[in-house]
């Protein structure tokens, strides 16, 4: 019985490693922001705490939660990608995100993307789109409750 | 018995999925259909079709009896006393709205105490929960116990006379627990409580008896059992539905109509408002015919052997745990494996054609209870086999390597 192209590339070996050692695993303190995010249908949850800079950049995130591979790596991978990063940036990240799992619009920063590209894999896989945005939309909650009035 | 003839009874059984041949394992949430249910519906379809009870032409008049011809066949295949017990719905969820919404807004008062159990369905309990909060009644739950089954000491303490209505699930969707359902209800009914038995995963899997069983309500859905989507019947017992009022308004239902006010037929017109699923009768009709030409205790006897023998090969497979009773069970098994998360699981099981469920199963509380997630299911029906049972293995194996 092969394994099928499509199977291995929604299940590459840098998804499975981060949902088996997610970096960046933990809860911050009450000064943070804490949003909550989960997926009814299927019962996938996560949390993740930001700490935002006077700039409203990130400065440090954590998260922690219990779903399939793909909602724990894909969270992992953004925790690795956006900590550190200004908020511009971060949303930048977001929209392209989006657009790697969806397959829907044109990625701008490829570059900018690095090894998150690798959930590409998931456009093969529609019902697994919200598992790979899960941990996404709760930080995209954290950037709207940080600067609400924000245009970007 | 020919399992293999009468697995040629079912079209959908012969395909292949992502290149490997359809291993259908999702019988708990619904069951195929054989050629002879579909036949049924086309020939309704194609020579019978009008509407029923109100019309004196004869495809009314066949239709109509076609129709009531199911509700007597339902009502012999559950035991009821009377075909006027048997009301026909879109499944078992509404069968439980109804009597939680009409039985209860009639009889149920603030305080009073409905008891149900930790593994119902949520359609077992959240037609409950929205009944305790219209009228302020309290809900109680008896808990299962580590092997799956209910904890029969804690039912005895529960059950006292404040409980007016006992709800429980026959068979469990999640666990595959057979529950004791007629000793729980004698006891229920001596507190004078209400009594319902959600019979999903029962009735075409095991002998389904409501007299014998001795509840108030049975509901059952037809997909489940080989009759097509969108017919139920909920079994009510005929003194206790003419006390009902009724629930739906409209058509079918009524004596008389005045621009003021009306009167109403009695049951089970009372609850069939509006134009029913007449090929959904005729289906289900047919579904009962099937079942009952092979015998449902032979259908029972033969899931118990697919499951036995799954749960053996199952702890070949290291890291596993398997949910629910030893012993006497249903046709199903819920599992974890230690290094895939369920819907992971699922996603490579469905890479190799093999159809299983991962989840919550609709019965969240039951996780949390068991502290998993949610479980793999493997769940079977008469015309799965040993040799599919083997494959699911092979693909469970590989699962393991591919994710550890």
């Amino acid at each position: 019985m092969p394994i099928s192209d499509d199977l291995r590339d929604l299940y590459q070996q840098v998804i499975l490693d981060h949902s088996k050692s997610p970096r960046n695993h933990g809860e911050l303190g009450s000064d943070s922001l804490h949003v909550h995010g989960d997926n009814p249908t299927c019962g996938d949850e996560i949390d993740v705490w930001v700490q935002f800079g006077l700039d409203g950049a990130v400065q440090d995130i954590k998260f922690t939660g219990q779903g399939c591979a793909i909602s724990q790596a894909s969270t992992s991978m953004m925790t690795v990608k956006v900590k550190g990063a200004a908020r511009a940036k971060v949303e930048a990240l977001l929209k392209d995100f989006r657009t790697v799992v969806t397959g829907e619009g044109t990625v701008q920063d490829e570059y900018a993307l690095g090894e998150l590209v690798l959930l590409e894999g998931v456009q093969k896989f529609p019902q697994r789109v919200k598992c790979a945005m899960l941990g996404w939309c709760a930080l995209e909650q954290a950037l709207e409750q940080a600067a609400p009035s924000s245009n970007a | 018995m020919d399992w293999t003839r009468i697995r040629a009874d079912f079209p959908i059984l012969d395909q292949q999925v992502q290149g490997g041949p359809l291993v259908y394992f999702d019988n708990a949430a619904s069951s195929q259909k054989p050629r002879q249910v579909i036949a049924a519906l086309v020939r309704y379809y194609q020579q019978d079709n009008a509407n029923v009870h109100r019309g004196l032409h004869d495809l009314s008049m066949r239709a109509t009896d076609a129709f009531e011809a199911g509700r007597a066949k339902a009502a012999r295949f559950i035991g009821a006393a009377r075909e006027e017990e048997i009301i026909f719905t879109r499944g078992t969820t509404e069968g439980i709205n109804l009597v939680a919404q009409v039985w209860a807004a009639q009889f149920l008062k603030a305080e009073d105490v409905i008891l149900l159990t930790g593994m119902e369905h949520h359609s077992n309990l959240v037609p409950w929960q929205l009944a305790a909060r219209r009228c302020g009644a309290v809900l109680k739950h008896v808990p299962v116990l580590d092997d799956g089954t209910l904890d029969l000491a804690a039912f005895d303490v529960l059950l006292t006379t404040q409980v007016k209505v006992f709800a429980c699930v026959h068979i469990s969707n999640s666990l595959g627990t057979i529950n004791p359902v007629k000793e729980l209800c004698a006891k229920a009914r001596a507190v004078g409580a209400m009594t319902l038995v959600d019979g999903a995963q029962a009735a075409g899997h095991v002998p389904v008896d409501v007299r014998d069983i001795g509840c108030d309500f049975y509901a059952f859905s037809g997909h489940k059992m080989c009759a097509p989507t969108g017919i139920g019947v909920l079994y009510g017992r005929h003194g206790l539905l003419e006390t009902m009022d009724p629930w739906h308004g409209g058509g079918e239902m009524i004596n008389s109509v005045t621009l003021e006010a009306s009167t109403f037929k009695p049951p089970p017109a009372r609850f069939e408002a509006g134009t029913p699923d007449i090929a959904g009768v005729i289906g289900l009709a047919a579904a009962i015919d099937y079942l009952e030409a092979i015998g449902i205790a032979a259908i029972q006897a033969h899931g118990l052997e697919l499951t036995n023998y799954a749960i053996q090969r199952l702890g070949e497979v290291p890291g596993t745990r398997i949910l629910g009773p030893q012993g006497a069970r249903a046709s199903l098994v819920a599992f974890t494996l230690a290094c895939a998360h369920p819907h992971d699981l699922v996603e490579f099981a469905n890479s190799h054609g093999l159809a299983l469920r991962g989840g919550h199963h609709c019965t969240q509380p039951l996780m949390k209870r068991f502290k998993v997630p949610g479980t793999s299911r493997a769940s079977f029906y008469f015309y799965n086999t040993q040799a599919e049972v083997d494959r699911m293995l092979d693909i469970l194996r590989q699962a393991v390597t591919f994710f550890s």
